[in-house]
């Protein structure tokens, strides 16, 4: 399988063409309910994440609360 | 009679209903659990939080809701770190992604040494919020004109600064709060400037509805007790500004009686 790069919170990884949003995030440990995630800008339905196949260049953009005042 | 009034005095935001008038800002603490047990000891039931990236390279960090529970304290997201409408939109859809949170802070910074507002891409960013379904509070300036101007842009909360962020100065411009006060329907909450718990107490007898604290209460030697001075000092400035202050005068005026004297 061909490998691909793309770009999570400004880090580069590589990952297998065509694979699932919904596992990098597992491989990540993200714990879904408290983030919100973005692709190239636009914010996934995080019910959707397994419908997600990532491409070369992807932009994604994992975030959630912190203490802030 | 004022003791029923005393039991139904709540701060009412986006029609919610809260008991404690004081927010505090989650940020600046030496730990999370030192932000958790200031938070208990403020009595605040609304926090400020800010969005930032997931760290992703160390996977066992431990996340804020996991220290303090959003079923129990209403989260409030910020927009702090952004200087244009552009990022603060992006932010705060992002922050109602996470957990469908629709009560929201705006604040578009304009001046990174003053940390300022920048008051024209606040408005033009609450204009877009409201429209969106967001209930929206509003960092602002100390200025009656654009408070107006929020008010009718849909604005849920005006936010006018006390002082600059972080600054401890207090209230600089009490007349302005006053104004701000008289003018609108909303809610007022002083945000930002603050220093001690007497500048709260100021806040409230100004009619303020509440006050939001983060460096005053994060960075005081002992924050439990300074938040927990805060708590106080809000609901001491609450109650003085309704139980409607006596008028000041030039002259003594004796509290014992003269009749009678020896």
């Amino acid at each position: 399988m061909k490998k691909i790069k793309i770009k999570v919170n400004g880090k580069v990884k590589t990952v297998l063409n065509n694979s699932k949003l919904s596992d990098l995030l597992k491989n990540l440990n993200i714990p879904i309910k408290k983030v919100a995630i973005e692709l190239n800008q636009e914010i996934i339905d995080k019910k959707r994440t397994s419908n997600i196949k990532l491409k070369k260049n992807d932009k994604i953009e994992i975030v959630h609360f912190i203490g802030g005042g | 009679m004022e003791e029923d009034n005393l039991k139904k005095d709540k701060l009412i935001i986006a029609k919610k209903k809260f008991d404690s008038r004081l927010i505090v800002g989650t940020g600046k603490y030496k730990s999370m659990s030192e932000c958790a047990k200031a938070i208990k000891f403020s009595g605040a039931e609304i926090v400020t939080v800010a969005v930032r990236r997931v760290n992703i390279s160390n996977k066992n960090k431990p996340l804020l809701m996991d220290y303090i529970d959003p079923k129990k304290i209403t989260y409030l997201p910020n927009t702090a770190g952004c200087f244009n409408s552009k990022d603060a939109l992006r932010t705060l859809r992002l922050a109602r992604e996470i957990g469908g949170w629709k009560l929201v802070k705006l604040e578009v910074l304009g001046d990174k040494t003053n940390l300022f507002p920048d008051m024209i891409e606040t408005l033009k960013t609450t204009e877009v919020l409201a429209r969106e379904g967001f209930r929206v509070m509003v960092y602002c300036n100390d200025d009656p004109l654009m408070a107006k101007r929020l008010e009718n842009s849909g604005a849920d909360a005006i936010m006018p600064l006390a002082a600059p962020i972080g600054s401890g100065l207090g209230i600089l411009n009490k007349i302005n709060i006053q104004i701000i006060r008289k003018q609108t329907k909303l809610p007022v909450i002083i945000d930002a400037g603050l220093g001690q718990a007497s500048d709260a107490t100021v806040a409230m007898e100004l009619g303020c509805d509440g006050v939001l604290v983060n460096t005053a209460i994060a960075k005081a030697k002992k924050p439990f007790e300074m938040a927990l001075a805060f708590k106080n000092a809000v609901v001491a400035g609450r109650q003085s500004y309704n139980s409607g202050r006596i008028g000041k005068t030039l002259m003594g005026n004796p509290s014992s009686p003269i009749e009678g004297i020896i």
